[in-house]
């Protein structure tokens, strides 16, 4: 004990001129990062471009990591108190401003004394103070300075354990709350699409989890499979008439294959090598629906997309002769929430579908096969693990699932075109999945309302979504690069009592 | 014939916008053996740069083309080196001992966080920008094509030569080129024998992001158009410039480039504009399965 | 297992060459190795022993040479024209590796399982039949479990069965190893040094452990090692290697003998200055 107290950072001389030094170099390191792309600020005029300046956020935002930096620097050194001091009332006082400004005086000339246009920013600015203060106050109370990187893991697995353990708890609850959603109060139109969007995107996670989480194959194309299953149902559908319920397998086997047909030659590819190609391929199949005008329709993209029908009873108000309706079969009054609330319940069904799927075949062979082939594929050689075929396969399950989910997205839309398949889709799809934890199911859901329907709700924060998502997950990888709320179970156990009793404890 | 000639011109012209560019991912790929996914996105940044800084030279009244060229030339490599720095001290420098993929999701989202601030506080819109450099040599005149070799090619292509020079004799001759080089072979060896492993790879990605710099600034002059997406792109083919030239070989990546732009260029000649990205990518594809190593690079045995 | 006599041996090798580039790592080799034995394959480093096991298990095709497995039941089988991923399913060779390969992040359970892949594929019908939840499945999965615990109670890590494989010590690990490869049922078990990082009570363990699978299983093993105390204490026969080139072959008395072999460990005219341990290995009794 008097060794560990011996090695806590001793709070003695500091010498000045080298703090500032390294607080000034990062200022200075700030400022050149936003003098130019921040500082000035291209402006459209008539005939060109023109510079409109905005200096104050380049000097407020090299003030922040100056002083930002000093504080770091002195809680590391053990001087809390002031750090604690300081951030704390500019961050109560920064909040105040700003809740004052937004909430009853928008147009008061108070807005002046924020330190950034943004309001945003202003936020970011006050919540690091604040995170800052905590800090402080934290290495006050536990006269440590901070918790070391392996005490911060080990906490953040206790977490994820028990996450884990929640879930199967918070599962049937949360799929409770997501059976009943459209027929609580609250839940209006507006409601209803984020929630459809969300689940979309949780089965779109649960889709690329097999792929991404289970087998590591890095696939940053994905949005090319829910590309050809939305156009295989655009094209059959619109062409032929043929029905949703029969379109959506045929879509899930055409994405599928499109999945083996990209795997097999690439597959053997490295981790990374992998991961390009796969983008280069999502943009390619972007590409070709694009400009082969005769097929789709190119840049125009196909409209009329039959909207799914209760199996045969169309959601319309006035059915064509001789044919019902779903208001009519079940002598309702027409509502024409109905068709959104069935739209609703469709994507659910899909998600559970992918979901049960996805946690059953973790327990099969493949399923085993494809986190082995993640581990070390040179061991699964070695052990008669045909490490392309395995992968093929989880490429094309991953693929096939993709493709529901495209053939979800045409028939709720009712309009494709290749704008709606671009990099950025892929990427947002792999953030869900990333953020979550790889290979963890309710962590995808977790991620998915947070990324996808945080920002659906504040509309203020949709322009910083994308900025947040990069940021995320840089910060995620860093910070535990296997995923917020990363943690396998084993899928067989000798000994299933003893971990019973071990998670009752 | 006049029409080959003048397609070799500007693949050529082309091609050096993205050898300068791959330069970057093979010396940060051969350095510590990751794709940076970003680097793409630093050379748009270098392009912003380029325009802001002949925004505001126009403002305060500096018109004289040679010295405004030469003052966006120093402001981009000195402001955009200064992103490539901040990039591998914030977001990879933390995940070196990581695995590869982490490594990578890093990059990819640090990509998409460049892309984005720059679109939030430059604005989405394309920024259009006269051209600064007109007229040109005829170099051939047959019936009604004639061949034209614009000033603006010509600057181009010496710039990247001299920079090229430049490059190598640094690569070659000083002390942080052998510590490069040393770094390339064996990061741990470097690092017993008292390389500054750190500062190494820092400079490495400064030096990077410098030519990339240098590249954006071409691009903007040779399109007068850029918008905070062409990073995206253009990253893409950088890097398969890269790999076609043998990813971690220098002399590789400017070949790389060359070739990736004359493709580009006589696919869009002769075949399809619509298709010319997708010949990229095939090329792209090709070369990952036929050919891993490149045109120059060494092949790697695989150890068990 | 079963009692099989049969005249021809195991494995044969024959004038095995891999060049790479202008690098000759093997160097026209032969030898056979016999069911019912282990044998040792010794070397300084770099003399080619690691490359000949690649070789052996399909990681590398060879340059020359022909490989012949003659597996007791199933007849004969050419390894240098099989997938690499055939040879552990069809030829029933398995291996380990000088740097351990486990799967850490799953379990020890699980990696014995992964183990039999091939067979458990089989009965799930390729995936069918276990999706929609078939009893034949589970049976076999059944089965499975009972062979990997059957290899767990003998490397003395059933209580830690649902640990990660990566939770476990090194010495742990090298036998878990072993495990995992005896699960895939081989005619052959390849061990690319496994006493290496051992301790000395972990070693003679581990001798125990491989003289048990050489009487019990009655497969042959094939050995990489450094340890002469290992080599000379369990081996029947002992291939030595040094550049590339078989320099000697035969019983560990005989191979302690000769002089071709002296010479490469020792050098030529520095007898006097070998370090005490290996002197004593190599010493005749």
């Amino acid at each position: 004990m008097a060794v560990l107290a011996e090695a806590k950072p001793v709070a003695g001389r500091l010498d000045p001129a080298l703090l500032l030094k390294e607080a000034g170099a990062i200022a200075g390191i700030v400022f050149a990062l936003t003098i130019a792309l921040v500082g000035l600020r291209t402006k459209d005029v008539p005939g060109g471009l023109d510079i409109v300046t905005r200096f104050s956020d380049v000097f407020a935002a090299t003030i922040v990591a100056f002083c930002g930096r000093l504080g770091l620097i002195l809680l590391r050194e053990g001087r809390a108190l002031p750090v604690l001091l300081v951030s704390l009332p500019f961050a109560l006082a920064l909040m105040a401003l700003l809740l004052y400004v937004q909430l009853w005086a928008p147009h008061a000339g108070l807005g002046h004394y924020l330190p950034f246009d943004s309001t945003v920013v202003n936020w970011c600015l006050a919540i690091f103070a604040l995170i800052l203060a905590g800090r402080a106050a934290w290495s006050l109370w536990h006269a440590a300075s901070t918790k070391s990187a392996k005490e911060r893991e080990q906490t953040m697995d206790r977490v994820a354990v028990g996450v884990q353990k929640a879930a199967t708890l918070l599962g049937p609850l949360l799929l409770a709350f997501a059976i009943v959603l459209p027929f609580l109060p609250f839940a209006d139109r507006r409601i209803l699409d984020i929630a459809i969007l969300v689940a979309t995107y949780i089965m779109l996670g649960w889709g690329l989890n097999i792929v991404v989480g289970l087998a590591g194959l890095l696939d940053l194309g994905y949005v090319a499979f829910y590309a050809v299953g939305a156009y295989s149902y655009a094209l059959l559908a619109t062409h032929f008439g043929v029905s949703f319920w029969i379109c959506l397998p045929f879509a899930g086997i055409m994405a599928a294959f499109a999945g083996i047909l990209l795997g097999f030659p690439v597959l053997r590819l490295r981790g990374d090598y992998l991961a390009i190609v796969t983008l280069g391929f999502g943009e390619m199949v972007r590409i070709i629906l694009l400009n082969w005008y005769k097929f789709t329709n190119g840049p125009d993209g196909i409209s009329g997309i039959p909207r799914p029908s209760f199996f045969g009873l169309p959601f319309t108000a006035n059915p064509p002769e001789g044919t019902q309706s779903f208001h009519d079969f079940f002598g309702l009054e027409y509502a024409p929430i109905d068709r959104i609330i069935f739209l609703y319940y469709l994507i659910l069904a899909l998600g559970l579908v992918t979901n049960l799927f996805t946690l059953r075949i973790r327990k099969l062979p493949v399923g085993r096969a494809w986190e082995a082939l993640r581990e070390d594929e040179t061991a699964c050689r070695s052990l008669g693990i045909n490490p392309r075929n395995t992968k093929l396969t989880a490429f094309a399950i991953g693929a096939m699932f993709g493709g529901f989910g495209g053939s979800f997205f045409a028939t709720r839309q009712g309009f494709i075109s290749p704008e709606s398949f671009t990099f950025i889709e892929s990427a947002i799809i792999l953030a869900v999945v990333v953020l979550g934890g790889m290979g963890s199911q309710i962590g995808v859901v977790f991620a998915a309302i947070l990324l996808i329907g945080l920002p659906e709700f504040f509309r203020e924060l949709q322009q910083y979504r994308m900025l947040a998502f990069g940021a995320a997950m840089v910060t995620i990888m860093i910070w535990r690069p296997s995923g917020l709320l990363a943690h396998r179970e084993p899928t067989i156990r000798l000994f299933p009592k003893e971990a019973a009793r071990a998670s009752r404890k | 014939m006049g029409y080959f000639l003048q397609q070799l011109i500007n693949g050529a012209t082309l091609g050096m916008i993205y050898g300068l560019i791959a330069i970057g991912y093979t010396m940060v790929y051969g350095i510590i053996g990751m794709i940076n996914f970003a680097h793409g996105e630093i050379f748009m940044i270098g392009a912003f740069i380029s325009i802001i800084t002949f925004l505001t030279l126009g403002l305060v009244g500096m018109g004289w083309v040679p010295l405004a060229l030469l003052v966006m030339l120093l402001t981009t490599m000195l402001l955009t080196s200064v992103y490539g720095w901040a990039l591998e001290r914030l977001a990879y420098r933390p995940l070196r001992h990581s695995p590869r993929l982490a490594a990578l999701i890093t990059a990819i989202g640090m990509s998409i966080f460049l892309q984005n601030y720059v679109q939030l506080v430059q604005g989405a819109r394309v920024k259009p920008m006269q051209p600064l450099i007109s007229g040109g040599f005829r170099l051939l005149k047959g019936g009604d094509f004639v061949v034209n070799l614009s000033y603006l090619q010509i600057l181009i292509i010496l710039l990247t030569v001299v920079l090229m020079i430049v490059f190598t004799l640094m690569i070659n001759r000083t002390a942080f080129g052998r510590a490069q080089r040393a770094c390339q072979q064996d990061l741990g060896m470097a690092a017993l024998i008292g390389v500054d492993v750190d500062r190494t790879i820092s400079l490495t990605f400064v030096t990077g992001a410098t030519l990339a710099s240098v590249a954006g600034l071409m691009f903007l002059l040779n399109y007068g158009v850029i918008d905070f997406y062409i990073g995206f792109l253009a990253g893409i083919k950088a890097f398969t410039a890269a790999v076609l030239g043998g990813i971690g070989s220098l002399p590789g990546a400017m070949l790389g480039g060359l070739l990736i732009g004359l493709i580009e260029s006589f696919w869009s000649a002769y075949f399809t504009v619509e298709y010319k990205d997708v010949a990229a990518y095939t090329i792209l594809v090709l070369v990952l399965i036929f050919r891993p190593t490149g045109l120059l690079g060494k092949p790697d045995i695989e150890k068990v | 297992m079963s009692a099989h006599v049969t005249d021809k041996p195991l494995l044969t090798v024959e004038h095995l060459t891999m060049r790479f580039g202008g690098l000759v790592a093997i160097d026209d080799v032969s030898f056979q190795a016999l069911d019912r034995e282990i044998t040792a394959i010794i070397g300084p480093n770099g003399a080619g022993k690691t490359t000949v096991f690649n070789c052996l298990t399909g990681f590398y095709k060879p340059t020359v040479g022909r490989l012949t497995l003659h597996h007791p039941s199933k007849g004969d089988f050419l390894l240098e024209r099989m997938e690499g991923f055939d040879i552990p399913q069809h030829a029933r060779v398995a291996r380990t590796f000088q740097n351990i390969r486990l799967f850490p992040a799953m379990s020890v359970l699980e990696n014995l399982i992964v183990a039999q892949h091939n067979d458990l594929m089989r009965a799930s019908g390729y995936t069918f039949y276990g999706l929609i939840g078939l009893k034949g499945y589970k049976r076999a999965e059944e089965r499975a479990v009972d062979r990997a615990r059957h290899w767990l109670d003998r490397i003395g890590l059933t209580k830690q069965a649902d640990w990660n494989a990566g939770n476990l010590s090194y010495g742990d690990q090298r036998r878990l190893e072993i495990a995992r490869a005896m699960c895939t049922q081989p005619v052959l078990l390849c061990l690319d040094e496994p006493a290496a990082g051992l301790n000395p009570r972990e070693s003679a363990d581990l001798n125990k452990l491989l003289l048990a699978i050489r009487e019990d299983e009655g497969i042959g093993v094939l050995l990489i090692e450094h340890h002469m105390d290992v080599v000379m204490g369990i081996s029947d026969h002992i291939v030595v290697l040094d550049y590339g080139r078989k320099i000697s072959d035969g019983t560990p008395e005989f191979v302690r003998n000769d002089t071709a072999v002296i010479r490469a460990y020792l050098g030529e005219e520095e007898e006097e200055e070998l370090p005490p341990e290996v002197a004593k290995d190599l010493k005749p009794n």
